[in-house]
C-alpha cells in the first residue's frame, strides 16, 4: 500500500484569481512584500499495490485523467510506502 | 415545406444529478411548435432518437474537483459522445457547456470567474458565425442579449489551442456591448478573447456560457434566444 500526496496547482500564465485576492488582503495583516501567490488542491490517497513503479504510473494516470485538467493545471505527486498491519 | 405537416424535432435533456436548469429548457422548447423536448437520465445508456440533445445547465455532482469534471464520466455520456461523433448536434449550456470540455468535446477549459463572483445579469453577445446550426437563422454581426448565470466561465485555452480555434473560427459567440464591441469592460468573467461559446471543428457540438432557453418569451424578459432554437429546428426540418 502506498500513500500519494498529489499536488494540483495553476499553470504558469494562467489567471489565479484567488490568489490575487490573498495577495491583496494580506498587507491589511501588516504583511508586506509577499507576491506569486497561487491557490491550489491538495490531493491525499492511499492506493493497493506493492511495486512503486505500476503506483507510480496509475497515479500519474489518475492525475491526468480526472485529478488536474491539464490545461489550465499542474501535478506534482509524493508516493509514500505504508507500512501494513498485522 | 409541402402540405404534409413536418415531424417534430426531438431534444433530449440529459438530466445530471444537481442539473437544474432541465425545466427550463423543456418549458422553453415547448413554446415552439415543431420542438418535441424530454428528459434523459444520465444513468440511461440510449438517447432515444434525438435530433438534438441538450446538456442543461445547473451544478451537476455539485461542482466537486471541478465543473464538469465528474459528470463527463455518467453512462450516459458515452453515447453522446457517440452521437457527436456521428455528426448529432449537441449544445451545452452553461454547466454543459463546461462538462464538454472536461469531455474534451470542446477546446479549452473553465475557470472561475475573474472577479471571484458569481455573475447573473443580461449580458450582450455578438454573433460571429451563422454557418452553423445553431446560428443559421442569425446574422454575423447581429447582436443578442441572454443572460449569464455562472461562477466559473472564464473559458481559456492554451496558446496551441488558441491559434486553432482563431485559424478554424470556432468561436460563434462574444460578450460585447449594446452595440456590438467586443471589449474587456463588458466581459462578465474574464474569458479570454471574450469568448462566450464555441463550437469543434466539425460544428455540431455547441457550447456556451449564457442561457438561451432563458429569453424565448417576452414575458419572461426577452426572446434574445429564440433565434438559436429556430436555426436549430429548421436545420433537423430540411434535413442538412
Amino acid at each position: 500500500m502506498f500513500r500519494a500526496s498529489v499536488y494540483v496547482t495553476p499553470k504558469a500564465g494562467i489567471l489565479d484569481p484567488q490568489g490575487a485576492t490573498i495577495e491583496r488582503a494580506l498587507p491589511a495583516l501588516g504583511f508586506e512584500g509577499v507576491q506569486n501567490i497561487r491557490v491550489g488542491r491538495y490531493v491525499t490517497l492511499d492506493v493497493q499495490g506493492t511495486d512503486p513503479e505500476v503506483v507510480r504510473r496509475d497515479v500519474d494516470d489518475m492525475c491526468r485523467r480526472l485529478l488536474a485538467n491539464p490545461i489550465i493545471e499542474d501535478y506534482r505527486f509524493e508516493l509514500t510506502a505504508l507500512e501494513e498491519r498485522e | 415545406m409541402t402540405g404534409i405537416a413536418p415531424r417534430k424535432v426531438r431534444f433530449g435533456i440529459v438530466v445530471f444529478p444537481g442539473s437544474n436548469c432541465e425545466y427550463d429548457a423543456k418549458h422553453a422548447l415547448s413554446t415552439f411548435p415543431h420542438a418535441e423536448p424530454y428528459y434523459l437520465w444520465h444513468k440511461d445508456d440510449d438517447l432515444q432518437s434525438p435530433d438534438v440533445v441538450i446538456l442543461p445547465g445547473g451544478f451537476s455532482y455539485g461542482d466537486y474537483l471541478r465543473t464538469g469534471a465528474i459528470a463527463r464520466f455518467s453512462p450516459l455520456m458515452g453515447a453522446v459522445s457517440a452521437f457527436a461523433e456521428s455528426g448529432g448536434l449537441v449544445l451545452g449550456i452553461c454547466n454543459g457547456f463546461q462538462i464538454l470540455t472536461e469531455a474534451h468535446m470542446l477546446h479549452g477549459a473553465m475557470l472561475r470567474n475573474r472577479g471571484l463572483k458569481f455573475v447573473c445579469r443580461s449580458q450582450h453577445l455578438r454573433v460571429e458565425r451563422t454557418d452553423t446550426p445553431f446560428t443559421r437563422g442569425l446574422t454575423v454581426g447581429d447582436v443578442i442579449q441572454v443572460p449569464v448565470n455562472h461562477n466559473e466561465g472564464a473559458w481559456t485555452a492554451g496558446s496551441e489551442d488558441l491559434r486553432q480555434i482563431e485559424d478554424q473560427r470556432l468561436v460563434v459567440f462574444r460578450y460585447c456591448d449594446e452595440g456590438g464591441d467586443v471589449t474587456d469592460a463588458v466581459n462578465p468573467n474574464g474569458a479570454v478573447d471574450n469568448v462566450a461559446g464555441i463550437v469543434n471543428e466539425r460544428g455540431n457540438v455547441l457550447g456556451m456560457m449564457p442561457h438561451p432557453e432563458r429569453v424565448c418569451e417576452s414575458a419572461v424578459g426577452g426572446i434574445g434566444g429564440r433565434g438559436l432554437f429556430d436555426s436549430l429546428i429548421n436545420h433537423v426540418l430540411e434535413g442538412m
